[in-house]
């Protein structure tokens, strides 16, 4: 009988711990309610998408730039959830803009790591299936869609992101850019990212310095279209 | 400040900047005008038009290049004048110097932060502050996005800016901009030159509220001469 309930009390806190685990939330956060987010790993090593994007590049921004925005949304969160039942309102407000940077910084690069795939697992390829021929409906050819991206890519003052996205509501694709740290939502509630690509001079510069245009003209050989399209097929049924 | 990031930041961005200007405002209204009219007339009150960004850009890089000197060559510190107000402004040097480093820090994206002299003039066409007082006259600490400079804000005097778009540090630095902003700080600001700014500013205040003075005294010596203005109201005439 003893035996027993150790055996099941070890099972319950093996579950607690996984489901924590999945949630990336430490216990004590957990406990008190308040989801933590943590940095999401990378399906592919550093290096592995050079040399369209540099490993030194690849490291510094995922453990560096994504990691500082995730730490800083987290506080952000943490001020917040303190704000709220104080009815602090002038703190909840005064937190919005490091929560739209902050988390807005965290989905985003969540996105864009999917995005990007070594070209022995498929970067580069183009998309096939319903995502390949809603391309051609709505550009005209797959290589228009490259132009068009990178135009609006390159022409992107200041920092931002330029995106491939699907609008819901009016059922077709559109090429949109985003200031900072702004998601595509922020352009329209109905849009949904299928692909982001970060302008911004962190992401390029150890390698490509001022010249934008090469690191977009690159990029494409390590894009992830599976993972789009994936996005595409659920998006639109 | 490496040789290199110069060689990018002055030999590419900057140079890219002035070379994409000239080719945007040749044989344009803007073609012809000073650096400034072009940054303000682009500027359009808020509706940029295609040439702010570059005017802007090239104007902010000339102004921060002025605002540096090499490492070494001699200290350099605020004027006495300066001080005085910087104390009064801020409470202290170190108060300000946190100050800029925190709003060099909070820029979120790509901008600038300025150190600016900021006149009390309303900003209401011909309205003129009545109770001018030195007391509003401030030094302040401003951040600005992207290209957006004080000049377009009007009123205000920049006397010392820090570039924080990513290009201006990632060479040295990478993503650790607190760094860059301390090195700029402890190393690399000019204090003669943000001195002479400060002196030039106070100079073009005083000379505005001089006008200012000599406006208000002529328009006076209008409504008290004999000849009033046909339109005139005189409550207390009367005149049934």
């Amino acid at each position: 009988m003893a035996a027993r309930s150790l055996l099941i009390r070890k099972t319950l806190a093996t579950v607690l711990r996984r489901d924590s685990a999945a949630l990336g939330a430490p216990a004590a956060a957990h406990s008190r309610g308040l989801h933590t987010f943590t940095l999401p790993d990378l399906s592919y090593d550093y290096g592995a998408l050079e040399p369209a994007i540099s490993g030194e590049i690849m490291e510094l921004h995922h453990k560096k730039h994504h990691q500082t925005y995730v730490t800083n949304y987290n506080k952000a969160l943490e001020q917040l959830h303190d704000a709220l039942p104080k009815g602090d309102a002038s703190t909840i407000v005064k937190l919005q803009s490091a929560i739209k940077f902050n988390g807005g910084g965290h989905i985003n690069h969540s996105i864009f790591w999917k995005n990007l795939a070594p070209v022995r697992e498929g970067g580069g390829e183009p998309p096939k299936g319903s995502l390949g021929w809603a391309i051609d409906e709505h550009f005209g050819s797959f290589e228009k869609l490259v132009q068009k991206v990178n135009a609006e890519g390159a022409a992107l003052q200041g920092s931002g992101w330029v995106w491939l996205g699907l609008d819901k509501e009016l059922k077709r694709l559109v090429v949109e850019t985003t200031a900072n740290q702004d998601p595509l939502v922020t352009k329209g509630p109905g849009l949904v990212p299928l692909l982001g690509i970060d302008v911004w001079e962190h992401a390029y510069y150890l390698q490509y310095k001022n010249v934008r245009p090469d690191y977009l003209k690159n990029i494409w050989k390590v894009i992830n279209w599976k993972y789009a399209s994936e996005v595409y097929d659920n998006e639109s049924s | 400040m490496s040789q290199e990031t110069l060689e990018y930041h002055w030999g590419k961005h900057h140079r890219t900047y002035v070379e994409n200007l000239n080719k945007q405002i040749v044989g344009t209204d803007l073609d012809g005008l000073s650096l400034e009219e072009v940054v303000v007339n682009s500027y359009n009150k808020g509706d940029l038009l295609p040439a702010f960004n570059n005017a802007a850009q090239v104007w902010n890089h000339d102004f921060f290049w002025e605002s540096m000197k090499p490492r070494g060559s001699g200290g350099g510190k605020p004027s006495e004048d300066l001080l005085k107000l910087i104390d009064r402004d801020f409470g202290s040097f170190e108060g300000f110097v946190n100050e800029f480093k925190a709003a060099a820090q909070t820029q979120f994206g790509s901008g600038w932060v300025w150190f600016a002299y900021k006149d009390s003039r309303l900003d209401v066409g011909n309205a003129v502050n009545p109770l001018r007082s030195d007391e509003d006259k401030k030094l302040v600490v401003v951040k600005s996005p992207n290209a957006v400079n004080p000049l377009t804000w009007g009123y205000y005097y920049p006397l010392l800016t820090i570039d924080v778009w990513e290009h201006a540090y990632y060479i040295d630095f990478q993503n650790r901009r607190p760094d860059y902003i301390s090195m700029f700080m402890d190393k690399l600001v000019s204090w003669e030159v943000v001195n002479s700014r400060f002196e030039k500013a106070k100079a073009a205040v005083e000379q505005m509220e001089q006008e200012d003075e000599r406006k208000r005294r002529q328009e006076e010596e209008r409504f008290t001469s004999d000849e009033a203005p046909a339109n005139a109201v005189f409550p207390d005439s009367d005149t049934d």
